[in-house]
């Protein structure tokens, strides 16, 4: 019987195999950031082991870095001490280290790909649970926590379960103005933050194939938010494309080597998954969450759901308290909903094109009174780009605040956060109880709706904006 | 890591599902460097509220924690874990488990147990009726016992049997040497190296 994309990058990677044990697999690439890893150099360092393989590890500056005055010691203690603490092992064990000020700082999962590290067959690994974003390549992807790391770190390998193939096909075409996020926020919300769990999901169909290398990281980026183990897209064209020329990509005869190999990884027509789910993307419309967990999500033009609508208690309980948290009523519109602030950025929403998109939408106009913006690239290398194409002077002159690369109010580990009881369209990944801030409050959306969203003061997509004048109409 | 063979305590019953790894330990608690000291952020935000299971007199000291399915789900912080054990806890039974979460704990020795939503609504109102009542988590037999309840549950014998050990995997897969250096030989030219080295 045939293979799955994911069984084949798997069983490439096999180190040791033994009946009722995990597989030992080689891991390609290891990236590291300030916050998962101190721990796991402490334990090196403890147990007198080296980086088996530097060659393969990188890091970056991410979590903790401000978006202001990066010029300026960071005013944090505790913040300073875990990037000193990243510097130092860094230095003391040789791997390389991408600091805050850096032209390739940024978020990791940002940073791997458009390096040209990540590439199609192989295992990437990071103390992130958003390491899924690198399948959109075709690699296997997987988060891991800070003992893994170690291991990693030590062995340049990790031990791993076996894991359950689920296909999430999409066919057809996304209609105008719906993107790969809604996409896969409709996806969570269908199969469920648990449904996943123990899978490794490859997104299929046409609607994925006509994607961008970017928005199909925005797919893999959030396969975690279903509790998946990774998410993987087959690569073909789009994939070696964004790749050619890059500064890791392979060159000359290895390049050619490299796509032969990479040809080879798409799932055998004969090969069975264990769970299918099957998706018609002329259906979708702009997606919009309006509870707590990813998964409590519904269409823009819906409104907030009555919790006694739900079939199962558990759903019906936690439907409760998230409304209860997020201060909504059942019946009320989504498109009422008004925030206090907007984030464009982070790892799932945070390269060039999410900031085009955001762009386009709010060129020449002004965002509502009262509504505060924030635009994060998700590295400098975006940021540089993006200034070389005016987008920064887009969003400063629609009243927007243009900052420096990282993650940001996705996770407010840096003073960019909510405050109690504060309203943001973020699209961001995760909308969980004080996930930007203490009492803060999440919808999670995309550029597109963020930007429209930002200009019209409640939610709304791009194409509620007919009412909004740009200064030439006024 | 410290070997886990079986526990006996009283449960903390939390009835949520998708408890969260940012519930469980904040993220302004991850700039620490160290794997202690993480005890006063777990679930910070809900202890703020005095009526919060954890903060109730009859459940203090309790050692196993009984919550709603898709538990530890979102981020991979192992802190979420550390800070669990370091407030005390032993086990945490629910009916389903985030994936990198369930490794973490079963890496530093917090036994995770799952068992069906039926026996984990037992388990809750046994601890909500009469909150001393103990509960063994016993991982030799695999069998969870409370004063009428008796269940067991699975676990696959290659964790069971580092658990029962306490063995480290770092030495245990250290022992492949040979099988590493072997495999990387055959790893293909093109692919990706960050540096040279």
């Amino acid at each position: 019987m045939g293979r799955t994309l994911a069984e084949k990058v798997w069983d490439d990677h096999v180190v040791r195999r033994a009946e009722g044990e995990p597989d030992l697999l080689y891991i390609d690439l290891h990236l590291l950031h300030e916050v998962t890893s101190p721990q796991a150099f402490d334990g090196l360092r403890k147990s007198g082991r080296r980086v088996r393989r530097t060659d393969l590890t990188l890091a970056t500056e991410d979590h903790n870095t401000p978006t202001l005055d990066i010029d300026k010691p960071i005013a944090d203690p505790v913040s300073r001490t875990q990037l000193e603490t990243l510097r130092k092992n860094c230095g003391e064990f040789g791997v390389r280290l991408h600091p805050l000020g850096d032209t390739e700082q940024g978020v990791v999962h940002v940073v791997g790909p458009q390096l040209g590290l990540t590439q199609p067959g192989t295992t990437v690994v990071c103390g992130d649970s958003h390491t899924s974003t690198h399948g959109a390549f075709g690699a296997l992807a997987f988060g891991i926590g800070t003992s893994q790391v170690e291991h990693v770190l030590a062995t340049q390998t990790l031990p791993m379960a076996p894991f359950r193939t689920m296909a999430v096909t999409v066919n057809g075409e996304l209609p105008e103005g719906v993107t790969a996020k809604d996409l896969i926020l409709a996806i969570i919300a269908r199969i469920g933050t648990g449904g996943g769990q123990g899978y490794v999901i490859e997104y299929r169909g046409e609607a994925i194939e006509r994607l961008s290398m970017e928005a199909r990281m925005t797919i893999c980026n959030m396969s975690i938010e279903a509790g998946a183990r990774a998410g993987m897209i087959a690569p073909d064209e789009t994939t070696f494309a964004y790749l050619e020329g890059r500064d890791h990509a392979p060159e000359g005869a290895d390049w050619d080597a490299a796509v032969a190999y990479w040809r080879t990884l798409r799932t055998d027509e004969d090969a069975a998954f264990d769970h299918e789910v099957v998706i018609d993307a002329a259906e979708l419309a702009p997606f919009v969450t309006w509870g707590t967990n990813p998964g409590q999500g519904a269409p823009l033009t819906a409104s907030v759901p009555d919790p006694r609508s739900f079939a199962d208690p558990g759903d019906r309980v936690a439907a409760e308290k998230a409304l209860e948290y997020m201060g909504l009523a059942p019946g009320q519109r989504l498109r009422e909903i008004a925030v206090d602030t907007v984030f464009v950025g982070s790892c799932t929403n945070g390269r060039i094109e999410d900031l085009r998109s955001a762009a386009e939408v709010l060129r020449g106009r002004r965002i509502a009174e009262g509504v505060r913006m924030l635009v994060v690239p998700g590295s400098v290398r975006v940021a540089l780009q993006a200034v070389d194409e005016g987008l920064d002077r887009v969003f400063t002159e629609a009243g927007a605040e243009w900052r420096h690369a990282g993650c940001s109010m996705c996770l407010g580990m840096n003073p960019d956060q909510l405050s109690p009881g504060e309203r943001c369209a973020s699209t961001s990944n995760r909308n969980f109880e004080g996930r930007q801030g203490k009492g803060g409050r999440t919808h999670l959306v995309s550029p597109q709706v963020a930007a429209a969203t930002a200009l019209t003061g409640h939610l709304a997509s791009p194409a509620d904006l007919a009412d909004v004048p740009t200064p030439a109409e006024v | 890591m410290e070997a886990f063979t079986t526990h006996t305590g009283r449960a903390v019953p939390l009835r949520r599902s998708n408890v969260d790894t940012d519930q469980i330990i904040p993220a302004h608690w991850l700039k620490k460097v160290t794997r202690d000291g993480f005890e006063d952020g777990l679930f910070e935000s809900w202890r703020r509220d005095p009526e919060f299971v954890l903060n109730q007199e009859a459940h203090r000291g309790a050692t196993v924690l009984v919550a709603g399915p898709d538990f530890g789900t979102g981020s991979s912080r192992e802190h979420a874990v550390w800070a669990l054990q370091n407030y005390g806890f032993k086990a945490v039974i629910s009916p389903r488990f985030a994936d990198i979460f369930r490794g973490n704990s079963l890496k530093n020795g917090l036994l995770t147990v799952v068992l069906p939503a039926a026996t984990v609504e037992a388990l809750w109102e046994l601890a909500e009726r009469e909150p001393g009542s103990e509960v063994t988590v016993d991982l030799v037999a695999r069998r969870v016992t409370a004063p009428g309840i008796e269940a067991d549950f699975d676990l696959d014998e290659n964790a069971r049997w580092r658990l029962l050990e306490g063995l480290d995997d770092i030495s245990l897969t250290l022992r492949e040497e040979a099988a590493i250096a072997d495999f990387e030989s055959r790893r293909p030219v093109y692919k990706p190296r960050t540096q040279a080295v």
